[in-house]
């Protein structure tokens, strides 16, 4: 079976479909995250013990973790648009990447918020400048410095090529991220506040959080597909297909 | 239920974060809605301005 991969590429094929999945994403993030938050909060421990004892104040992470984690897989995403907005000239492309800034910088800003109510709990200071939290911190700026290039640049072509080129820049940022979390090295990590190591989490934390993972990266596909059908309709407003659709839109 | 919502004496710091992550959350779907409802209203008026001409 061949599949004609840029027919979804066109912004009339994929208005329609993104408008049939949204409500499926929306359930299915629904469903998700009410039940890892609840198998977060009780069906673990109140009390970790071990090298890093925490009380009920590490279940923060329930909500930390995913949003940190979508923070750099939206980013990923994000770039990956660019690119192929580059390589392909999909109009497409653009258009989803735009779509994905906005909600990359709610779970960055996420991810800073609940670690810094963490932090003051489990290290005793809101903010540090410790490698983790100042990386993450360039992101939110990342996110917010691509939003504003692409607004301050009137031609939507250029404004979508300019921006998609500083998105691919930013990429660097993600692994530096990642590392200065998951440290490769203990004996270079002596700085870091603490390490996450995801082998010695009781199993029950760490399916909580991938399953509220899932759950919001569901929200995410909602969210997103939903902007970018925005999108389409203000760039395609001139379009045949876009008209029909308002004309039977008024006779509804 | 109060045991819930205690936290073990840190309801401030649980909350304040999962709060904050809601309120976004509610923030972002509430935008986005509204979003759709100004985009569909202005390109209906650009099609009954379209009407007119004719």
């Amino acid at each position: 079976m061949k599949i004609n991969w840029f027919r979804y590429s066109s912004p009339a094929t994929f208005y329609t479909l993104a408008g049939r999945m949204i409500p499926w994403f929306a359930v299915i993030a629904a469903l998700l995250t009410l039940a890892g938050l609840y198998w977060g909060f009780f069906e673990t421990p109140d009390r970790l013990g071990g090298s890093n004892p925490q009380k009920e104040y590490y279940r923060i992470i329930f909500l930390h973790v995913p949003a940190a984690w979508l923070s750099m897989w939206l980013y990923v995403v994000l770039a990956g648009w660019s690119a192929v907005g580059l390589v392909f000239n999909t109009r497409l492309s653009y258009m989803m990447a735009v779509a994905t800034a906005p909600t990359g910088a709610i779970f960055t800003f996420i991810a800073l918020w609940t670690g810094s109510f963490w932090g003051r709990t489990s290290w005793g200071t809101w903010w540090d400048w410790d490698p983790r939290l100042t990386s993450e911190l360039i992101l939110l700026f990342l996110y917010i410095g691509y939003m504003a290039l692409h607004s301050a640049i009137d031609d939507v072509r250029r404004a979508d090529r300019s921006s998609a080129l500083l998105a691919l820049v930013g990429l660097v940022c993600i692994p530096i991220i990642f590392w200065s979390i998951n440290c490769p090295d203990p004996n270079q990590c002596a700085a870091l506040h603490q390490r996450s190591a995801m082998d010695r989490v009781d199993p029950n934390i760490l399916w909580a959080m991938l399953v509220t993972t899932l759950g919001l990266w569901a929200y995410s596909f909602a969210v997103v597909f939903a902007r970018a059908r925005g999108v389409i309709l203000t760039r395609e407003a001139e379009a045949q297909w876009v008209r029909d659709l308002i004309a039977a839109e008024a006779k509804a | 239920m109060s045991e819930f919502f205690s936290q073990g004496g840190y309801a401030f710091f649980v909350w304040s974060a999962y709060g904050m992550g809601l309120a976004l959350l509610v923030a972002e779907m509430l935008l986005l809605r509204r979003e759709r409802r100004t985009i569909l209203a202005r390109l209906g008026r650009l099609a009954r301005l379209r009407n007119l001409d004719r």
